[in-house]
């Protein structure tokens, strides 16, 4: 068979070496050829296994059979029909765990490659402009508060604008995306395509306001006052996590938050030419394993360091970032101190950052998380040299929102608490998805989150709590 | 946007005044909180304490020296010219106890950050004894405002161009001894900060400092703003501006404040040649 001969279609990227140094995008997208050829590896399975990994339940065979047809318009249609964000998805989902992770060829050889194709098809429309947007139902009358602007939120816009409901978007940045814009950096995820999924979304008639920190400049109950029948909250985690070791306030250590926010959002790559500086450093430690730290660390390197270590704690194994992350980090090559904890950050007297002092590490037995716990090796501490050091070591709750809606119920780490399948809170009115409700996760789960609670809300604007 | 309805320049144009059209912010602010502010496209987030907050006129205003090259660049806006963001009110109010006795302490553009506090203090039947001060004469700002904000105001500068001559310390000194004060709020660069700090420590007065630490977003999401209070670390953004001046780590705030002098000079200098053009 035809399909079983055709190997998986390798990504075009730009080299290793060439990258490691611009903030342009590292894979530059299938050939209509590629698309093509890739598209039919796909056996188009009766009961296809890789919509069941998609937490929105993309028609998965339905895209690739009209890729393989060459009818790329038809393809991104059926995308839209379950994805509001498919140029964003196929770039950051972490499909070898999802869709491509059930993929029936992958159990012999290698999956198709579904998070290429379905960038491909989202590029393809973005470049071409000929499909319609989808049509939006009679409106109802019905106005929804959807707060923050991620990707959870984005969904529940998206869904709930199509129904027609009246939507507005509130995000406490100057410009929309939440995590795809602050977060996620430019060379993985270009501004320009969150900006075009965001203006799809306005074209639609969603209403985007920017500058309104709900908590702050508005509360939740002040939303209700001002007459919204219904309130998404999509805020996400939002509170830097620190190791809370001796040292940490010196000047060169930064949360990756702090760090990738004056990077991506605030573009501080381009100073002096935009006014927010960003540390240089020529030595840079990143401490964590996730995707975050993969990216503070691919950012330095772009930022022009000597040397960037990544300092986890755990082994290989253990790190959740992404293989492909891990893949391109080490390509452009990234230092791994593997099985090495800080201890505490060293300075000069100016209070500015000189090193860290690590200890290695082993692991022992295997902890709640199910990994291999790290003990430490006693004696083998040694001095990691940098002048830059990044914390990625995890986000917690931000409190603003939920401290300002006093009879929201939260669970013990302050994250709201809401129903999985719903996305219901504990007040009425009000739901509540993605990383505020599980802590840190990915961009297709909040966007889960998001469908669900959009569903929950059609719901309840048509038959009541 | 966020349009600029009024402009002052005081302090002989080194510290300037802007009113601006902001109606929801305006509506929720109270005294002690603070906005970011950014000009343009490519413009820093800049936080400033606000200095007066109007909720009929739906204006808020900010008095700031310019000192860089974001706030050079807030200096080029004239009325009618908007502001692409402005967003707030961030940060605690202040805690305002009636019928104290205070000793309101303000320095440089500080003065316009005390102004409001002294002057809801005053409101709260507090009995409000302020001592403002600046380098000279001309820089000086807001001693009219001042004065009827306290019940009794004393000036020092620097340079005895006006005033008394001298720290603002000495005077509260003198106060101090006289006994009888129940709070110092001391709002200004951070050495005055510390060293009114370090005196009330010795006299027992608990004392409130207002903090300007580097920040991005102003919401607890970035952490830059981090402060050690009472060897804790706080977030300036969301658990101040307003702290325990006698628990704050003044010097490291004073070595995290300079984390991004050279790369400011730099913008700044560079501002400053397209600015000639």
């Amino acid at each position: 068979m035809a399909a079983e001969k055709t190997p998986r279609q390798a990504m075009p990227e730009q080299p290793p070496l060439v990258r490691a140094r611009n903030f342009e995008e590292v894979p530059l997208g299938y050939t209509a050829e590629q698309a093509v050829a890739e598209a039919g590896r796909c056996l188009q399975c009766k009961n296809p296994a890789c919509v069941q990994g998609c937490p929105v339940n993309v028609d998965i065979p339905g895209f690739i059979k009209h890729i393989a047809a060459g009818d790329f318009d038809k393809a991104i249609g059926k995308i839209w029909e379950r994805n509001s964000l498919p140029a964003v998805c196929g770039r950051v989902c972490p499909q070898e765990i999802q869709c491509e992770g059930n993929c029936l060829l992958g159990r012999k050889g290698e999956a198709v490659a579904i998070g290429n194709l379905e960038r491909f098809a989202a590029d393809w429309e973005r470049k071409h402009h000929v499909c319609e947007l989808p049509s939006r139902d009679a409106a109802t009358g019905k106005r929804v508060a959807v707060v923050g602007s991620g990707p959870s939120s984005l969904t529940v816009a998206s869904d709930l604008v199509l129904k027609g409901h009246e939507v507005s978007l509130f995000e406490a940045f100057h410009k929309p995306g939440g995590v795809l814009v602050y977060g996620i950096p430019e060379f993985r995820l270009p501004k320009d395509i969150v900006g075009a999924e965001v203006s799809c979304l306005q074209a639609q008639g969603v209403k985007l306001e920017c500058d309104v920190v709900v908590g702050r400049t508005v509360t939740v109950d002040e939303l209700f006052e001002q007459g919204f029948d219904a309130v998404y909250l999509g805020v996400g985690a939002g509170l830097p996590k620190f190791m809370r070791i001796p040292g940490e306030n010196l000047v060169g250590v930064l949360s990756a938050n702090e760090y990738l926010t004056r990077a991506n959002l605030m573009k501080a790559y381009l100073f002096p030419e935009v006014d927010t500086p960003i540390p240089r450093g020529k030595r840079v430690a990143v401490l964590g394993g996730g995707n975050v730290a993969m990216d503070s660390a691919r950012t330095a390197m772009r930022l022009g360091a000597d040397k960037v270590s990544l300092v986890y704690r755990r082994s290989r194994e253990e790190m959740p970032a992404r293989k492909a992350e891990i893949h391109h980090a080490e390509e452009e090559g990234l230092d791994f101190q593997l099985l090495c904890n800080p201890v505490r950050y060293l300075g000069d007297d100016k209070g500015r950052l000189t090193g860290i002092e690590c200890i290695r590490m082993e692991l022992g037995e295997p902890d709640a998380s199910g990994r291999r716990r790290p003990v430490e090796v006693p004696g083998s501490e040694f001095v990691l040299e940098c002048d830059l050091a990044i914390v990625a070591i995890g986000s917690g709750a931000n409190p603003l929102l939920t401290r300002s809606t006093p009879d929201l119920p939260l669970n013990k780490w302050g994250y709201v608490t809401a129903n999985t399948d719903t996305g219901k809170t504990g007040k009425k009115g009000v739901w509540a998805g993605g990383d505020i409700v599980t802590g840190a996760a990915t961009v297709i789960l909040a966007m889960g989150a998001g469908r669900k609670a959009a569903d929950s809300i059609h719901e309840y604007l048509t038959w009541g709590w | 946007m966020f349009t600029i309805v009024n402009r002052e320049e005081m302090a002989g144009g080194t510290v300037i005044l802007n009113e601006i059209e902001a109606p929801r912010i305006a509506a929720k602010a109270r005294p002690g909180q603070f906005l970011i502010l950014k000009a343009g496209e490519n413009g820093e987030r800049i936080p400033l304490t606000m200095a007066e907050t109007d909720p009929e006129k739906g204006t808020v205003t900010v008095i700031y020296m310019v000192v860089g090259k974001s706030t050079e660049l807030f200096r080029r806006l004239k009325v009618g010219d908007a502001y692409q963001d402005v967003i707030g009110p961030l940060g605690q109010p202040t805690h305002i106890e009636p019928g104290k006795n205070v000793v309101c302490v303000g320095g440089g553009t500080g003065v316009a950050v005390l102004h409001p506090i002294a002057r809801g203090m005053k409101q709260a039947g507090c009995d409000v004894t302020s001592i403002i001060g600046s380098r000279n004469k001309d820089l000086l700002i807001l001693e009219d405002k001042m004065r009827l904000a306290s019940t009794d105001l004393h000036v020092c500068t620097d340079d005895g161009s006006y005033g008394r001559k001298g720290f603002v310390t000495e005077v509260l000194k003198e106060k101090l001894e006289a006994g009888g004060v129940d709070q110092v709020v001391a709002i200004g660069p951070v050495p005055m900060m510390k060293f009114v700090s370090l005196m009330t420590k010795e006299y027992g007065v608990p004392t409130m400092v207002s903090l300007n630490p580097i920040m991005i977003d102003g919401t607890g999401m970035c952490g830059g703003c981090r402060v050690t209070v009472g060897g804790e670390t706080k977030f300036g953004c969301v658990d101040g501006p307003e702290f325990d001046g006698h628990q704050v780590d003044f010097d490291e705030l004073i070595l995290r404040l300079r984390a991004y002098t050279e790369q400011e000079r730099c913008s700044h200098e560079l501002c400053k040649c397209e600015g000639r053009h």
